[in-house]
């Protein structure tokens, strides 16, 4: 009876969109609150989701299905289970957020902008609820062109070199997984239905290299160390919104990618490569948060976080137990909340300054002491301090590790030492000690519309922080089964 | 004598006759009326296209007619090619008007050359004989190659026009020495009776083979896939734009339909030598036009690489469609299919994009340059988006056609077992992601040049934004015209 809600999430942006778009950025004000209404609608109907949602199945629940390109047999089929449900509500609440935020600091093309991330947030939908691999695939090489013209139109000086690596690195990896989409469509009879993928028996060549051009795909979107290195420039030339939505859903493309993808079906080469991919897990880990450190470019530093912290949730995959894999799925949608709130505070300094250089900070805290305090907080949850939803992820992961194997179970939590040292040695560079130059001082601190969403955020991070149950609850019984899934051979 | 002679079935043959009708009508119209009613022949060659659409959807009965003592066949797949082809056509023409009239050539001899080119078009996609078949091209090819020229003063023209004459003319031999073999060794010129000989094992396969080579030959250089291709840039470059539209649309369909006739209805026995020929030259067509590609800054020459690589997924498709030992029905029509998907998608960007183009030129200024398309998104976000959607949709990225038409390609090859071959082919579309994207960065990363608001006849903006979301449309429910493609080749076949 509710099921045409899924389709309502997809659609009722994207269509809203047009309007937007067609009201263009001469009528700004119209404009501005319709992009936010269609925003707000987007969110409303996906609440049900989780309202309605019944936890003790671990099935698919909300299933729509209609024939799509009979020809073929490609259904537009959608559900989501406890895996993907958080990351569509997650998608439609940084998509409000994100409107919020362009409200006034977009000056030109405003439609556009609004009209892009509005399309962007239906496509990412379509990807996380299709549960057919054809359908899958558009809608995941589809939200290219969103973000494509994103970084591209409202991004910084080095804009167009960041937009054409990002979208030429995600394509190179997603044309190999359309191959091996193509292959196992026709070994399953002529099916992409992604259950009927689940049951097919696959012999081992044939899995692992399936699972490389499956990885190479979700590799560079999560990204993993060594394909990584488009999200630093993609993210330090993106506009603020485009960072918040790179970081918060982007990412988690690549990682929910593995779970629907890679994990059920093909087990064996799964569990034949994790000591690869978890290799490259503690590299992501490790490596990239001594590079964090280093960094002089506050975004850059963030986005060198998220890389590290995207290599915790690869790592908790892999490990294969429960509390690992729920604990990856909680860092996922905290790593939504806190990077998406620390991409917005980066772009509520540089809206101000036009620098995102840390040297030309300093004593922040003397001319934005509001905008301190919930820096601060972020700030803390990107560490992963206690009562924050940084270090519950994080500490689930950790847990699960040392229960696989002691010695990366400690090489994971060096993550501890090494976030608290890049993001606190940054906020302290930022925010304390004097005011570090006259520009520092002039700075006024956040408005009410940037309160709302700071402090909106704020209180997903506590919340989540404190009483996590509500997020994990949810996932309980379709991790089970799909890890129940990943322990049966299906070698023929 | 006369006694023998018996009447031939015309009725399967109505279009081509109404045509040909028409086409003196508009001869004696703008002989005697085309001082004072400049727009009258343009006007009637559109009647004739319509026309000739009712006559062919009116007469078409679902059934395979042969006429002319077998030298001429109505059968569905000719309908729905030549439906296509006068859809192509037309909108050539409407969206050429202003360009043709800014630049003096409006004249009738224009009008008259498309129509012949038409007419030896539907000629080659209703062929049943090699001889029919090559009348056809002739008509079509001579029509064409007087079109490329018809600006008469620029020299620019005149070169392609040389070239591709002369170039053209060379194929064209090729063909016809590959035809006389196939008939030294089989006897027979109707495409039927040789598929019955080849059937039959009593052609001298030697001599079959060495046909078939040049024969494919042939068939190459009209699709323009490697190492046939050199006429293919330089005749787009050179020729006015809406004579480049009209070659890079309409003929693209004769052409295969001629590939369809001559391999598949014909030498399908061979089937397993010409495609391993095919797809050499389908890998080479699809690296080479990809790479070359990025090193222009002529958009009407990007686009002759770039039809050069899509010709090469197409050749893909034709490659597909016998696997095993056995002939599988299923397979066949599958790997055909989308070919003939492939072609028609092509044809849907390819008149956008080169009617893109045709939009942004005035009168002494041709938008050639890939700068005309700078910040093209300031002057005009519609017309922005469009261009946005014809890029991107012959790179390949879904919800626009060109994806389901590369999908449905891929899907033919990897089942047919050219997995390899496929995984190059999307290599190769990544290379050719970068160039498409460039012109998107040109139109929505740059500031304008030139900011002159784009003036354009209301009807050729409003059929430009229709092709504009057809190639979106199409690729949100690819299913109506994927499945005609295959319906029609099940009927036919």
């Amino acid at each position: 009876m509710n099921s045409s809600l899924l389709s309502l999430a997809i659609w009722v942006p994207i269509v809203g969109a047009l309007p937007v778009l067609a009201l263009g950025s001469e009528r700004r004000n119209q404009m501005r609150w319709l992009a936010l209404a269609v925003a707000l609608a987007g969110f409303a109907v996906t609440l049900p989701l989780y309202l309605g949602f019944d936890i003790s199945q671990a099935g698919m629940q909300f299933v729509e299905q209609a024939p799509w390109i009979t020809r073929f047999n490609v259904q537009y089929a959608l559900g989501v289970d406890g895996i993907s449900m958080p990351f569509v509500i997650l998608n439609s609440f940084i998509t409000v957020i994100v409107v919020i935020a362009g409200w006034e600091v977009i000056e030109e093309k405003q439609a556009q902008y609004m009209g892009a991330f509005l399309i962007m947030s239906g496509l990412v939908n379509g990807i996380f609820s299709a549960l057919d691999g054809i359908l899958f695939y558009v809608f995941f090489e589809a939200s290219l062109i969103p973000m494509y013209l994103i970084i591209g139109i409202w991004g910084g000086p080095n804009r167009v070199y960041a937009a054409i690596k990002f979208f030429l690195y995600t394509l190179l990896g997603s044309l190999l997984m359309l191959i091996a989409m193509i292959w196992l469509f026709l070994e399953a009879g002529g099916s992409a239905d992604i259950f009927d993928w689940y049951r097919l028996p696959i012999g081992m060549t044939a899995q692992i290299l399936l699972f490389i051009a499956f990885m190479l795909s979700f590799a560079v979107k999560i990204p993993m160390w060594p394909v990584h290195t488009w999200l630093p420039d993609a993210h330090v030339e993106a506009p603020t919104g485009g960072s918040v939505v790179l970081a918060a859903i982007a990412l988690k493309q690549g990682a929910y990618g593995f779970l629907r993808f890679s994990l059920p079906i093909l087990p064996d080469a799964s569990h034949y490569l994790a000591p690869m991919v978890i290799t490259l897990s503690l590299i992501a880990v490790i490596y990239i948060g001594f590079v964090a450190l280093v960094q002089s470019d506050m975004k850059k530093l963030v986005a060198y976080s998220s890389i590290s912290h995207m290599g915790f949730v690869t790592l908790g995959f892999f490990i294969f137990n429960p509390i690992g894999m729920e604990g990856a799925l909680v860092q996922m949608i905290s790593h939504g909340f806190v990077a998406g709130a620390m991409f917005l505070c980066i772009g509520i300094m540089y809206d101000r300054m036009h620098s995102r250089q840390i040297a030309d900070y300093g004593g922040v805290i003397n001319s934005m002491p509001k905008f301190a305090a919930f820096f601060l907080l972020f700030a803390m949850a990107n560490a992963g301090l206690p009562a924050t939803s940084g270090f519950v992820g994080e500490f689930m992961v950790i847990l699960g590790a040392v229960k696989f194997n002691f010695w990366i179970g400690f090489a994971a939590a060096i993550t501890l030492i090494l976030g608290a040292a890049y993001t606190l040695w940054m906020y302290k560079r930022v925010v304390f000690g004097a005011v570090a130059n006259e520009h520092v001082a002039k700075l006024t601190d956040i408005g009410a519309r940037e309160f709302l969403f700071l402090a909106v955020l704020a209180a997903c991070v506590l919340a989540m922080g404190l009483y996590p149950l509500p997020f994990t609850e949810v996932m309980h019984a379709s991790v089970e089964n799909l890890l129940k899934h990943v322990a049966v051979s299906k070698l023929p | 004598m006369l006694n023998n002679f018996v009447m031939p079935d015309l009725y399967p043959a109505a279009p081509e006759i109404f045509l040909l009708l028409m086409s003196f009508v508009v001869l004696f119209a703008d002989l005697f009326l085309g001082a004072t009613q400049r727009r009258l022949a343009g006007r009637l060659t559109l009647l004739t296209l319509i026309g000739c659409a009712f006559i062919t959807v009116y007469t078409d009965d679902g059934q395979s007619t042969l006429t002319f003592s077998n030298m001429f066949i109505d059968d569905l797949l000719a309908d729905f090619l030549k439906l296509t082809t006068y859809v192509a056509v037309a909108t050539m023409l409407v969206y050429g008007r202003q360009y043709l009239a800014d630049r003096q050539l409006d004249k009738g001899e224009f009008y008259l050359l498309v129509l012949y080119a038409t007419l030896g078009m539907m000629v080659m996609i209703s062929a049943a004989s090699l001889l029919t078949l090559y009348l056809g091209l002739e008509l079509m090819s001579l029509s064409l190659y007087a079109l490329v020229a018809i600006d008469r003063d620029s020299s620019r023209a005149t070169e392609a026009a040389m070239k591709y004459f002369v170039l053209g003319a060379l194929a064209s031999g090729l063909l016809l020495y590959g035809m006389s073999m196939i008939y030294g060794a089989t006897g027979n010129l109707e495409i039927g009776s040789i598929a019955q000989a080849l059937l039959q094992d009593k052609a001298d396969k030697t001599v079959l083979v060495f046909g078939l080579v040049f024969i494919v030959a042939g068939i190459a250089f009209k699709l323009g896939a490697v190492p046939f291709h050199m006429w293919i840039p330089d005749v787009y470059h050179g020729a006015p734009t809406v004579v480049t539209l009209f070659i890079g649309s309409a003929p693209k369909l004769a052409a295969y339909a001629m590939a369809l006739r001559l391999l598949v209805y014909g030498l399908f026995s061979l089937a397993k030598e010409w495609q391993t020929m095919l797809l050499i030259m389908a890998v080479l067509s699809i690296g080479l036009g990809n790479l070359a590609a990025i090193a222009q800054s002529n958009l009407k020459r990007m686009l002759a690489y770039s039809a050069i690589s899509h010709m090469g997924y197409m050749l893909l498709g034709l490659t597909a469609g016998v696997a095993g030992a056995e002939v599988d029905p299923f397979t066949v029509v599958n790997a055909y299919g989308s070919a003939l998907y492939y072609t028609v998608a092509y044809v849907l960007m390819s008149l956008g994009s080169f009617g893109m183009i045709l939009l942004l030129s005035r009168a002494g200024y041709e938008a050639e340059h890939l700068d005309d398309f700078k910040g093209l998104n300031q002057r005009s976000p519609w017309f922005a988006a469009i261009m946005l959607v014809f890029m991107l949709s012959m790179a390949g990225i879904p919800f626009f056609i060109g994806f389901f038409a590369k999908f449905a390609v891929l899907l033919a090859a990897v089942k047919a077992g050219h997995t390899v071959v496929a995984v190059v082919a999307v290599l190769f579309s990544l290379i050719g992601a970068f160039y498409y994207l460039r012109v998107v960065k040109l139109m929505y990363f740059d500031d304008p040049v030139d900011a002159s608001p784009i003036c354009a006849p209301v009807n050729m903006t409003f059929l430009l934004s229709l092709n504009g979301v057809a190639v979106a449309a199409f690729g949100l429910f690819p299913d109506a015209i994927m499945t005609m493609c295959t319906a029609v080749l099940l009927r036919s076949l």
